[in-house]
């Protein structure tokens, strides 16, 4: 069954797409080849498709873990924001720095970033009982008006003829390509490094099991020793470490430079991810890469057929939706009876 | 002397129009919080009703149709939210989410051949004598409908969640839905109402942009006003009274971050635009580390699934 609603979803929101393209007059089945199948012709296609999964799985395997901490960590999008800014800082103040620690200093630089930018959230919820929802939401914004000031600011790239984009980044802060001829960069292993740890993590380490404990019944944590607070801080930290990790590799991978926008979005997709993959990471691996089609689609249908790239959102919404409303049977049995007789209801 | 006043008047005119839309959604947001659900599609609501509004409104012709179309697409994806979060007991947190990236897609979709296409801008409604006072008539007494409906729905609201039965049920469920449920009250149906009546209301806000802030439609133009209206509900600490106060402070600030940019002090303007999340933060903050005073605290049910035990 845990395997049978993602793949139920699928197929549904695969159905809803048809009919919903046939009512509004567009060729239905020629939309959706150019969506899924279009991109993935040729070798560049499934590179790129992995390249897109990259920073999905990175926060997605975060975020999962948190989820199920009962942690609801949804600023990945900030913390990756700011990990590509605190790797990157040091690409814009040594552009021409060609010492191969660079590459690694960047990296534990953009994970440091991301933490820290979890750990606001996790103190307010630690100390003050602040929700994390809405402090980390709140953060996602403050990260990304930063973004936006240092390119239009002070990082601005002298001889980029005012754009706002920084310098771009030398070789040895530029992650080394694993195919020749496409984007796909040493980031990949990284995300798949990152599922495979974070399975052991939660399979088998105590960590692993403190959190399922904590996220199934809070009570019998506390009852068994165990620090609510503390788990909070470690998947917050961890989550946000991993989120930090995915802005660095997309500023030192396919986009080479700090720009505007960094992600379209991926820290809140993760979220999707990490649904789709049911909160496991070998689970999320594999959503991370459907939901990286729905970029991909977005785009060819975006050039082939001059729809817009918000399509993309349409399929990401409704899988989501399918996936959550099939989870119904998943969590309870649906008995048919006649309803209980219900007390007395005053107006 | 005078044209100084004009400048300012000028300039509050456009803070009103720019708080206006965030005091719709916030407004509808509050009400859906105070019942215990969370909903974060304001921004994908808003959307739907920006674009079907003003799709409603160039076919028909008639911009009264256009609001009430955009409630309807409001009240449509608030349906989609309360039927997976109500009575399929699914995440609220996730199901917002693909609720605003859902509205997002499908609102570009449906307006794509309505881009750069003209509407007129809903008409002035002048409050007679009233306008005609100098400064403050033009001000607070010469806006179309909505800006009007929006002060009128806070007040609303305010009097139905703190002067009425049926708004305590409201507040009741949102504090403990086990135990409203116990005494008998109905808090899936509650609930759907909220729910309901945010989706309205998000819709309308996102008329208002569509069809009088500027009169167009774009693909994304809400540009982050959900998310903002969301903050805003904290910020008041689900208070009618200083959502209001906090729409047109934000509103505010927005504005003088445009003008900010016009000054050319453009890197000011992102760290202004921070302000209000940041304030948002520190609120949340105050109100969370207080235990004695749970009037000020979210609804203790906010984002529960309410699953009854028999």
């Amino acid at each position: 069954m845990v395997l049978v609603t993602p793949a139920l979803a699928l197929a549904l929101t695969l159905l809803t797409g048809l009919l919903l393209f046939g009512a509004m007059g567009y060729a239905p089945l020629a939309v959706l080849f150019h969506f899924f199948i279009a991109p993935l012709a040729d070798l560049y296609g499934v590179a790129e498709l992995m390249v897109k999964a990259t920073p999905l799985v990175l926060c997605a395997v975060g975020l999962a873990i948190g989820f199920r901490a009962n942690v609801w960590n949804i600023g990945a999008e900030g913390q990756l924001t700011v990990g590509a800014l605190a790797g990157g800082a040091l690409a814009v103040w040594f552009p021409d720095g060609a010492s191969p620690l660079m590459l690694p200093a960047m990296l534990l630089l953009g994970i440091a970033g991301g933490m820290a930018w979890a750990a606001v959230p996790a103190f307010l919820k630690t100390r003050f009982g602040a929700n994390e929802i809405l402090t980390s939401l709140m953060l996602t914004y403050v990260a990304v008006l930063l973004l936006s000031a240092l390119v239009h600011g002070p990082w601005r790239d002298p001889g980029g003829y005012n754009f706002p984009e920084t310098v771009l980044f030398p070789p040895a802060a530029t992650l080394p390509l694993l195919v020749d001829g496409t984007r796909l960069h040493l980031g990949a292993l990284l995300a798949v490094a990152a599922v495979i740890a974070a399975w052991f993590l939660l399979a088998r380490a105590v960590f692993g099991f403190e959190v399922k404990v904590i996220g199934l019944s809070p009570a019998a944590a506390d009852y068994a020793g165990m620090s609510a607070a503390r788990i909070t801080w470690l998947v917050l930290l961890l989550s946000g470490g991993l989120a930090g990790l995915a802005g660095i590799v997309e500023v030192t991978g396919p986009i080479g430079q700090i720009q505007p926008t960094i992600s379209p979005g991926y820290g809140f997709t993760a979220i999707i991810v990490a649904f789709l993959g049911r909160l496991h990471p070998l689970g999320i691996l594999v959503a991370g890469h459907i939901l990286a089609l729905s970029y991909l689609g977005g785009e060819t249908v975006q050039v082939t057929l001059g729809l817009p790239q918000g399509i993309a959102g349409v399929f990401q919404g409704m899988l989501l939706f399918f996936l959550l409303a099939c989870d119904v049977l998943l969590k309870y049995r649906i008995r048919f009876s006649a309803p209980a007789a219900s007390p007395s209801k005053p107006a | 002397m005078t044209a100084g006043l004009d400048t300012v008047a000028l300039v509050l005119l456009t803070i009103i129009s720019a708080a206006t839309p965030l005091l719709f959604a916030a407004v509808g947001e509050l009400v859906v919080e105070k019942s215990g659900v969370l909903n974060l599609g304001l921004e994908g609501m808003m959307l739907m009703g920006a674009v079907c509004g003003f799709i409603a409104a160039v076919v028909t012709g008639s911009a009264a149709l256009g609001v009430m179309a955009a409630a309807a697409a409001g009240m449509a994806m608030a349906l989609v939210f309360a039927f997976l979060t109500l009575t399929l007991l699914a995440n609220q947190v996730a199901t917002g989410l693909a609720l605003t990236l859902f509205g997002v897609g499908l609102s570009s979709l449906l307006g794509l051949d309505y881009v750069g296409f003209p509407v007129e801008a809903l008409p002035k409604v002048a409050v007679p004598l009233l306008s005609q006072v100098p400064f403050f008539g033009p001000l607070l007494f010469n806006h179309d409908a909505l800006v009007y409906l929006s002060v009128a729905m806070v007040v609303a609201v305010g009097w139905f969640l703190g002067r009425t039965r049926p708004g305590m049920v409201l507040r009741a469920v949102g504090e403990s839905h086990h135990a409203a449920h116990a005494i008998g009250h109905n808090v899936v149906l509650v609930r759907y109402l909220a729910v309901l009546f945010g989706g309205a209301m998000a819709g309308i806000g996102g008329a208002f942009l569509s069809l009088s802030y500027t009169p167009m439609w774009a693909e994304n133009m809400t540009a982050g006003r959900g998310w903002i209206a969301l903050a805003l509900v904290v910020f008041a600490s689900w208070r009618p009274g200083r959502a209001l106060a906090g729409a047109y402070m934000f509103g505010g600030i927005t504005i003088l971050q445009l003008h900010a940019q016009g000054l050319g002090a453009d890197i000011a303007s992102q760290y202004m635009s921070m302000l209000p999340y940041l304030v948002t933060v520190l609120v949340l903050v105050l109100i969370s580390r207080d235990t004695y005073r749970a009037k000020l605290k979210a609804p203790a049910c906010l984002g529960r699934i309410f699953h009854p035990a028999a």
